[in-house]
C-alpha cells in the first residue's frame, strides 16, 4: 500500500527523524491560514501517488502568504499523471547546502532488508543506477537481527567521511530501520535527506510503502490509506474479496485465480483485443462473488463485451453458474457475454446456463478468440 | 520417481479442524496421502476423518513419525505455525495460508535455511507427485502420471497448463506451486536442482509472472547446469507498473521485473517461452517427440 508524503512525514516523525514543521491543506485559504502559522520560505507540495510531481508543477516555493495562496489555487486541480490534485502540504522549508537518498526496502533475491544510499539526493534513484551506477550504495541488512546500530555506523562512516556526519546519518538510519519494522513496510525513502547551512539533517521528502500482507495482520495500519485517491471500483472490489485492476481496453474479464486472470488479459492483448481489467474472482465459490464481479464489470462504460473464464479446481463450476446466472438475471448486461467454464463439475454448470442461451466454451484459447472478435463487431 | 512428496511421506495437517483443512484433509486421503496427524492447540485427542489430533505439532510428530506438515492455519497466526513447524521434527513443510507479513517471512526464510528445512509456500496451492501423494488442495482430476515437472507461481494458471500437458498425452513427475508471495520458501532454481536429480523427470516446465527475478535467475541456471529441456510461460505482460496483480509477489517496481524482460531475457538464452497455455504443451511435445527420434 502507497501511502501519502503527509502520512510518511507523521511516520518518521514519530520514529525520531527531523521533519520540518507542516500542515495539510485542502483549498487556498486553508493554505494561506496554515502559512501563517509557518516560517518562511515554505514550499508547497501536491499530495499524489505518483512520481514527477515537481515537473509537473505540484512543487513550489512561496517567500509571504500572498504567494502560498497564489500557488495552492495553481496546484490545487492541477492533474498530475491522470491524478487530480486535491491537497498540498505546506511546509517550512529546509536550507538546503546538500541532498543525499536514503532508503531501506526489501531485496527478493537476498530475501533481506537492503539500505541503499546515494551522495546523489533529490533525483531519481533508479535514474541514479542508470546513468552512475557506482554512485548507488547498498549495504545488506541481517535478516535475523536486524539492522543493530553498531552496524548503521559501519556502513554510515563507509560512505560518509566527515565523522560527525556519519554519526548523524548512523543515527537517523537506525531510527529509519524502526519505522521499518514499526509499520511493516515494504520501503521507507527519504529523498531528499538534506543537510542544512548548520549540518543538521532533515527528511524533506519521504515515502513509504507498507506491506499488502501486513494489512491483514494489523489492521490499525489501514488509517494510513488515502481511500480518496484509489479508483473506487478497485475498493469495492477489494472490499468484496475480489482483486481489481482497471486497464485501458474495451473486454471485461472475471477470472478464477491471479496467474489466470493475468494469463487471461495477456491472451486477449496476443490475440488482437484489449483487456478492460484484471479482475480474480479468488478461490472460493461463492456466488456473490461473481455477482459483483459481474456489477464491478457492467459498471465500466469501456466494457464492449464480458469473459467470463473460471477453470473449476477447488472452485466448482456449477457455484460460478448459479453465481453467474442470478447476477445475469438481475443485471441484464447489454454487452455479449462469452464464458468459458472448465473443471469440477462443469456438466452441471452447463445445464444451469445452457438453457439461458449462454454457449459455455471448454477452450480458453477458443473463448478469447471469440470475445475478441465480438469486441471488434462493437466497435 | 518424483521430488518432495512420495509414498514416503507422512503428513501432518496444522489447521486440520478448520473449514479449509478438514476439507482439504479429505481430498488428500482420498488421493491417497498417507495423512498421519492433525494439529489444533485445545482439540488434541479429537479425530478428523479418523485422523488423530494433537495439540501441538511436536507432540504429532512424536506420536506418529510425521515428516512432512501441511499448513491451513489463518493468516494470523500462521507465522507462528510455521516457526512452530520448524521445531517439530518434520522435513518438509508446505504452506498454503495467504497473507503472512513479509517481515515474518523474512526471519522464516533464513531460519528455514539454516535448519535445513524444506519449505514450499506460502500462499501456494502446494505440491503434487500424481498417483503417488498429494500435499495441498491441487485439484486432483487434471493430473496423470508422467514425466514432466512442472514448477509455478500461481494456482489456478497451473492447473490451466496442466490440463494441456495431460490433454495431450504427456501427464507429470511432479507438480509445485512455489506461492504468490514476495517471499517464499523454495525458488525455481532450488527445483531445477531437484528435478535434475529425478530420473523419472525428463522436461520441465516453469509458470512465472511479473515481479522479482526469480525467472531470471532460473533462466542463469538452466543455461549454466541444467540437463533437461525446460519451456516457459509467463504471465502479466499487460500488467501495469505499479499494481499488484492479485499476488502480493505480483507487482512491477522501478521498472523491474516485467513479463515482457523476463520472457525476452529467458529467450535469449534459448529457452523456448511459449505464448498461451496450450502452446507450453505443444512446444513440450515437439521437444520431447523430436528427442525420442
Amino acid at each position: 500500500m502507497n501511502i501519502q508524503e503527509y502520512s510518511s512525514r507523521e511516520i518518521l516523525a514519530q520514529f525520531g527523524i527531523p521533519v520540518k514543521p507542516f500542515i495539510l491543506a485542502r483549498t487556498p485559504l486553508e493554505a494561506y491560514e496554515a502559512a501563517l502559522r509557518l516560517r518562511f520560505p515554505v514550499v508547497l507540495k501536491a499530495q499524489v501517488l505518483v512520481g514527477g510531481r515537481g515537473k509537473a508543477g505540484g512543487i513550489k516555493l512561496a517567500t509571504n502568504p500572498e504567494e502560498v495562496r497564489h500557488y495552492a489555487s495553481q496546484i490545487l486541480g492541477l492533474e498530475i499523471k491522470g491524478i487530480r490534485v486535491k491537497k498540498i502540504i505546506v511546509s517550512e522549508a529546509v536550507d538546503i547546502r546538500n541532498e543525499y537518498y536514503i532508503s531501506i526496502t526489501l531485496d527478493r533475491s537476498k530475501k533481506s532488508p537492503i539500505v541503499i544510499f546515494s551522495n546523489f539526493g533529490g533525483v531519481d534513484i533508479e535514474e541514479t543506477a542508470r546513468t552512475n551506477p557506482c554512485a548507488v550504495m547498498k549495504y545488506p541488512v541481517d535478516p535475523m537481527l536486524g539492522l543493530m546500530p553498531f552496524r548503521a555506523r559501519e556502513f554510515a562512516f563507509s560512505v560518509i567521511s566527515e565523522p560527525k556526519k556519519a554519526v548523524a546519518v548512523a543515527n537517523l538510519l537506525w531510527k529509519m530501520y524502526n519505522a521499518f519494522v514499526g509499520v511493516s513496510a515494504n520501503l521507507v525513502e527519504i529523498n531528499p535527506l538534506a543537510e542544512d547551512s548548520e549540518g543538521n539533517f532533515w527528511a524533506a521528502d519521504a515515502k513509504i510503502i507498507i506491506d499488502d500482507n501486513a494489512l491483514d495482520v494489523r489492521p490499525e495500519l489501514e488509517k494510513y490509506r488515502d481511500v480518496e485517491e484509489e479508483n473506487p471500483n478497485e475498493l469495492r472490489a477489494k472490499s468484496g474479496g475480489l482483486s481489481y485492476v482497471k486497464l485501458e481496453g474495451d473486454i471485461g474479464c472475471a477470472v478464477n485465480g491471479a496467474g489466470l486472470a493475468m494469463a487471461t488479459a495477456d491472451m486477449i492483448k496476443h490475440f488482437g483485443g484489449s483487456p478492460a481489467n484484471f479482475l480474480d474472482v479468488g478461490g472460493s465459490s461463492d456466488p456473490k462473488k461473481m455477482k459483483l464481479a459481474l456489477q464491478i464489470i457492467t459498471g465500466d462504460p469501456d466494457v464492449k463485451v464480458i469473459l467470463v473464464n473460471i477453470f473449476g479446481g477447488i472452485t466448482r463450476c456449477d457455484d460460478i453458474a448459479i453465481g453467474l446466472k442470478s447476477a445475469i438475471d438481475e443485471l441484464k448486461p447489454k454487452q455479449p457475454l462469452v464464458v468459458r467454464l472448465k473443471g469440477t463439475r462443469e456438466e452441471e454448470a452447463r445445464k444451469i446456463l445452457e438453457p439461458c442461451g449462454i454457449k459455455i466454451f471448454e477452450d480458453m484459447e477458443e473463448a478469447i478468440k471469440e470475445a475478441v472478435s465480438k469486441s471488434r463487431e462493437t466497435r | 520417481m518424483s521430488i518432495l512428496v512420495d509414498t514416503s511421506t507422512r503428513l501432518m495437517v496444522q489447521g486440520i479442524t478448520g473449514r479449509d483443512g478438514s476439507f482439504h484433509t479429505r481430498a488428500m486421503l482420498e488421493y491417497g496421502t498417507r495423512v498421519v496427524a492433525g494439529v489444533s492447540p485445545g482439540k488434541g485427542g479429537e479425530r478428523v476423518f479418523d485422523v488423530p489430533v494433537f495439540n501441538s505439532a511436536y507432540e504429532a510428530v512424536k506420536h506418529t513419525g510425521a515428516n512432512t506438515s501441511v499448513i491451513f492455519v489463518p493468516a494470523a497466526f500462521a507465522a507462528d505455525a510455521l516457526w512452530e513447524a520448524s521445531f517439530s521434527g518434520v522435513h518438509t513443510v508446505v504452506c498454503i495460508t495467504e497473507g503472512i507479513p513479509v517481515q515474518d517471512m523474512i526471519k522464516i526464510y533464513h531460519h528455514y535455511r539454516s535448519k535445513g528445512i524444506r519449505l514450499i509456500g506460502p500462499n501456494c496451492p502446494g505440491v503434487i507427485s500424481p498417483e503417488l501423494a498429494k500435499v495441498g488442495i491441487l485439484p486432483a482430476s487434471i493430473f496423470k502420471k508422467g514425466r514432466v515437472g512442472v514448477i509455478s507461481r500461481s494456482g489456478t494458471l497451473t492447473y490451466e497448463v496442466v490440463y494441456h500437458i495431460t490433454k495431450i498425452g504427456l501427464g507429470e513427475s511432479t507438480c509445485i506451486g512455489i506461492g504468490g508471495d514476495q517471499i517464499v520458501g523454495t525458488s525455481f532454481v532450488d527445483l531445477l536442482e531437484l528435478f535434475k536429480q529425478d530420473p523419472e523427470t525428463e522436461a520441465v516446465v516453469l509458470i512465472g509472472e511479473i515481479g522479482g527475478r526469480d525467472e531470471e535467475e532460473a533462466g542463469e541456471y538452466i543455461v549454466s547446469n541444467f540437463n533437461k529441456p525446460v519451456v516457459a510461460f509467463i504471465a502479466g505482460m499487460t500488467a501495469p507498473k505499479g499494481k499488484r496483480m492479485g499476488h502480493a509477489g505480483a507487482i512491477i517496481t522501478g521498472g523491474e521485473g516485467t513479463a515482457r524482460e523476463k520472457a525476452d531475457y529467458l529467450r535469449k538464452l534459448g529457452i523456448p517461452v511459449a505464448e498461451t497455455p496450450g502452446e507450453v504443451a505443444r512446444i513440450l511435445k515437439g521437444i520431447i517427440q523430436g528427442r525420442g527420434q
